[in-house]
């Protein structure tokens, strides 16, 4: 069985389902493929928020498209919100990055000097404790005070993910499941056919990968050879609390349900998804030392997650020079990006470029030169 | 901390069993439970009974007291009000106890954490009242409790029987059964009485026409072929069960127990790892084990319920078995007369068993309710809404889980799994292993953020 | 409609816990959700999604449907805690509230 189309997306993660959806909402006709129930997922995995304070220091390129990122978040919850009905769990307002020493805070206080002198279009302020009790009251004697910056945001990264595929379909995409690609090929008169293992096939006239983690295997099909690894991170969630957090923060979240999740660890553990319980017990301790009320909380779930890294951990954003028309995009902030991504690269790619992507993101920067 | 021999995991029929034959042989054996002592479903409180109430449940029950005895004599380390809520595939296993969270060791894991009963969503089945019919039957065991007013069984299955006859017993006649089994079962069944003729079979057969039998001569209504089921509040604190029959029925109750059959408890060997295999004729999942009840991970055993529905008899002798099995790894001699005869006596009891799954199977329709039956009562998401999240694409239980939060409540998808998985299949077109299951994730008992951080070993 | 004790059938003297402020006798073995269906409670909580009323459905602990604030603890398993003398118990309305502290 064959299905054609102008654009294929290869990958239903954040990434490939706002690239999808930003393309059909723009009028292309696109596919969404994507693997069964069980994949590496970091879109099913991650902490949910759209995070700017730091990002990007020392690259100004990934800073200000960051930045830009943020500032679209408001419209592209409003535009999911109106069209699929589902409420997103977005909250703005500002995030907290919590001190619990007088170094930690003296860190903070580097960061936003150094986010001043980058020119970073974004306003950070430090609290100290008793401005931040003000905003959040049930901080424990441990935390000293707070960076809080303008932009920072959060979301819930599973109904995002839902209304992307959901309004994919609305727009006239296909979203296709259990369609796991392995082989990529030029096609003389579709432009791409893509083959999964059973040999069924999918054409488009352009494609993206946006495959995660399986990116790699399929990129150097099209000449391209992001070197993705791997990185692991967990989280555990508790049961649903009053709420008692009213900001997104950076190591502790409140969801708009109630559960409170805390995370995430950064391991290098290959491809292994297993929790470890002395890392969960140390996202517990720094929990109740924020919140000490929250001891009593009671654990539902720990799980793991990977995250999709370049070796310089910028994203990237690239077309196939011996391929033109296919695509490869790829970062490890997909839900903070994930405006820019919808509303902007998604119609681009719909029209056959990269649009406003910087053209330092392309992977040639990662190119192993002989010496 | 030292390693032990082997961990037992559940003081039902197959942990005694296990636990007790792997001490008397010499072996260091842990055995854990939640509950407050030895027993499981079918002995729970068998210590501590009154005799009036043992009396009431009948001389299966009773029947324990010989082999907790022999298990309180057997050597094994017992720890009871204990839960494991976390075991590792290399034999590590977290529990919680009332002095807090600790790390055990072991070479050999039995798994014997029995079977739950199987979730009947239908139409008010969340409303305060209604309960599953072990339920009410853990009230009658555990507290001596026996529901006053009406009450209706509303199912199929041994307990439904059971749980009624020993109502009758206890004094209790203000009772009424709404039997769901469909009237094709009874053909479907046919063809495995003549298995169920041999070994034990007659036995079980005798003991299930018994129940009928006091039923019938108590002048219990029976309410056969029962479909459209629903319940609703009768807005004076009382319940209300409509449901088609032999005609419209519709009864006011005070109480409404559901039993639809008891599944395997597959949560703990899922966190694990271990295969999974579908029985078509049981209607659930089950861990693939070889002859010596060996999972697919090599040193995880696994007896009784929690490997297949066998009833207390089968599970009891599936916990020796998997114990010779563990001896002999650890280096024990084992005599092979008795591991054969011990084989023996389990397909023995097994003989009644296709028949009996076959008699009392669920209708199919109760295993894909209707739209508006909540599936996920901790979530509460509607049928309704995980079919239209099937047909808009979503590949299986997990994605569902994603999408409509159905499974992440604090039962961890315990309660809607089965359903998840069923209307996967329905609407996909899938075989049930191919529709997958719920990714089970620890802790698998409920542990505080506080406890958890007290295990941290430095300063974050 | 309450429980029937069989083993004493009513309890005339004996421990007692408080629900929601009323105190209510239970016989010394039970659980705090025996305890309170043989008073007659069949709503033990309001859920934190719909607030629909619910009360015990499987009583072995594995369904959370029983949840109800025991001294002060919020999201207690009434099926899997003994009964104790003096124990103050009150429905579950919504979410937890023990922990969100300060912050609520
Ligand atoms: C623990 C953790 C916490 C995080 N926290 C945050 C955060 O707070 N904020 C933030 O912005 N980012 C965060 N991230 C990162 C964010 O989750 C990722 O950047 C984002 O989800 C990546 O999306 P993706 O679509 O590239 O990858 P994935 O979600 O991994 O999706 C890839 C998809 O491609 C599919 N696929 C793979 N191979 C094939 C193939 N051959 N054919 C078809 N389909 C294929 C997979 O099935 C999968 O659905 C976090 C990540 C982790 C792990
Ligand atoms: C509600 C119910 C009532 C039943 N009543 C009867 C009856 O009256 N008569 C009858 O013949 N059969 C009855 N059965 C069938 C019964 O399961 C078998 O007859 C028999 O008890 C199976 O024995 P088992 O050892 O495999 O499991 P069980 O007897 O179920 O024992 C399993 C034990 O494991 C413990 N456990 C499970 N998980 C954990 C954990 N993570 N940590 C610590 N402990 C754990 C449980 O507390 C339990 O005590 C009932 C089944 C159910 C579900």
């Amino acid at each position: 069985m064959s299905v054609a189309g102008e654009l294929v997306v290869i990958g239903g993660g954040l990434i490939g389902a706002a690239l999808a959806w930003g393309a059909a909402r723009a009028g292309a006709d696109v596919t969404l493929l994507d693997e069964g129930d069980i994949a590496f997922r970091a879109s099913r995995g991650n902490f949910g928020l759209v995070w700017l304070q730091g990002k990007g220091l020392g690259h100004p390129d990934y800073m200000h498209w960051s930045i830009r990122a943020g500032r679209r978040w408001p419209e592209l919850a409003r535009i999911l919100g109106e069209e699929s009905g589902i409420d997103i769990g977005w909250r703005g307002g500002g995030g907290l990055h919590f001190c619990c020493s007088a170094e930690e805070m003296e860190q903070r206080r580097a960061l936003i000097a150094r986010t001043r002198a980058e020119a970073a279009d974004i306003s950070i302020e430090l609290l100290d404790r008793e401005a931040l009790r003000e905003r959040a009251p049930g901080i424990g004697p441990q935390v000293l005070g707070a960076s809080l910056s303008d932009l920072d945001g959060e979301v819930s990264p599973l109904f995002a993910l839902r209304a992307f595929h959901e309004g994919l379909v609305r727009h006239g995409g296909r979203l296709r499941t259990n369609f796991s690609a392995r082989e990529i090929r030029r096609d003389p008169h579709r432009g791409f056919a893509i083959r999964d293992a059973s040999g069924a096939e999918v054409t488009g006239r352009r494609i993206v990968i946006a495959a995660g983690l399986g990116a790699d295997a399929l990129a150097r099909q099209i000449g391209l050879e992001p070197r993705l690894m791997p990185e692991r991170g967990q989280i555990v969630v508790t049961d649903r609390v009053a709420p008692f957090l009213h900001h997104p923060a950076s190591a502790i979240r409140q969801s708009r349900e109630g559960t409170v999740l805390l995370g995430s660890t950064h391991e290098d553990a290959g491809f292994s998804t297993a929790t470890e319980v002395e890392a969960i017990a140390r996202l517990c301790r720094i929990g109740t030392r924020l919140f000490p009320a929250l001891r009593s909380a009671r654990l539902v779930r720990a799980w793991a997650a990977l995250r999709i890294m370049t070796p310089d951990g910028l994203p990237i954003y690239d077309e196939s020079p011996e391929m033109p028309g296919a695509f490869l995009v790829t970062c490890h902030s997909g839900v903070t990006l994930a405006s820019l991504h919808a509303l902007d690269l998604g119609p681009a790619l719909a029209r056959g470029d990269l649009g406003p992507a910087p053209r330092s993101m392309r992977s040639a920067r990662l190119a192993v030169h002989p010496t | 901390m030292s390693r032990w021999d082997a961990i037992v995991i559940g003081a039902g029929p197959a942990g005694i069993g296990g636990a007790s034959l792997l001490a008397e042989r010499g072996a260091r054996v842990l055995l854990v439970d939640e509950t407050p002592g030895p027993g499981g479903q079918i002995w729970r409180g068998i210590e501590t009974v009154p005799e009036s109430r043992a009396a009431i449940l009948g001389p299966d029950y009773r029947a324990g007291a010989a082999e907790v005895a022999r298990l309180r004599a057997s050597g094994a380390t017992l720890a009871f009000s204990t839960e494991a809520w976390r075991v590792e595939p290399d034999g590590t296993v977290w529990l919680r106890d009332a002095g807090g969270l600790r790390r055990e060791a072991a070479r050999h894991l039995l798994v014997a954490t029995g079977a739950m009963e199987r979730p009947v969503p239908l139409p008010g089945w969340t409303l305060p009242g209604v309960t599953t019919i072990g339920g009410l039957q853990i009230l009658l065991k555990r507290e001596g409790l026996l529901p006053r007013g009406p009450l209706a069984l509303v199912g199929t299955g041994p307990l439904v029987y059971l749980y009624a006859a020993q109502c009758l017993t206890a004094g209790k006649r203000d009772l009424v059964l709404v039997d769901t089994a469909r009237p094709g079962a009874m053909l479907a069944a046919l063809p495995h009485l003549p298995r169920a003729l041999l070994g034990h079979g007659p036995a079980y057969l005798a003991k299930g026409a018994g129940l009928l039998w006091q039923l019938r001569r108590a002048g219990i209504a029976v309410h056969t072929n029962a479909r459209q089921i629903g319940i609703e509040p009768d807005g004076d604190g009382g319940l209300v069960l409509r449901f088609l029959g032999r005609g419209r029925h519709r009864l006011r109750l005070s109480r409404i127990g559901l039993h639809e059959g008891v599944i395997p408890e597959t949560h703990l060997l899922r966190s694990l790892g271990c295969r999974m295999l579908w029985s078509a004729a049981a209607v659930a999942f089950h861990p693939a084990r070889d002859r010596d009840l060996c999972s697919s991970l090599g040193h995880v055993h696994v007896a009784g319920d929690a490997g297949g529905v066998g009833g207390a008899m089968v599970a009891l002798l599936e916990g020796r078995i998997a114990a010779m099995a563990i001896l002999e790894r650890l280096g024990h001699q084992v005599d092979p007369l008795l591991v054969s005869a011990t084989r023996r006596a389990r397909r023995a009891h097994l003989a009644a068993r296709p028949l009996i799954e076959r008699l009392y199977r669920p209708a199919p329709e109760l295993l894909t309710p209707p739209d508006e039956v909540v599936a996920c009562r901790c979530e509460e998401v509607r049928c309704g809404e995980i079919r239209a999240s099937l047909a808009a694409g979503a590949a299986g239980p997990n994605q569902l889980k994603a999408f409509l939060r159905c499974g992440m409540g604090p039962c961890q998808g315990r309660i809607c799994g089965p359903t998840l998985a069923q209307l996967t299949a329905r609407i996909r077109g899938v075989t049930m292993e191919e529709a997958g299951w719920l990714t089970v994730r620890p802790p698998l008992r409920p542990v505080s953020v506080g406890e958890i951080a007290a295990l941290a070993s430095e300063e974050p | 409609m309450p429980f029937i004790r069989l083993d004493p059938p009513t309890p005339e003297a004996g421990p007692e816990l408080f629900f929601e402020g009323r105190p209510l006798r239970f016989r010394p073995g039970e659980t705090v959700a025996g305890a309170l269906m043989a008073a007659g409670v069949t709503a033990f909580r309001e859920t934190p999604v719909s607030g629909a009323a619910r009360g015990p459905w499987c009583l072995m602990g594995a369904c959370f449907d029983c949840l109800v604030s025991i001294d002060g603890q919020d999201n207690q398993r009434a099926c899997m805690v003994a009964a104790r003398a003096g124990m103050k118990v009150r429905r579950q309305i919504g979410a937890r509230r023990d922990a969100a502290g300060a912050g609520k």
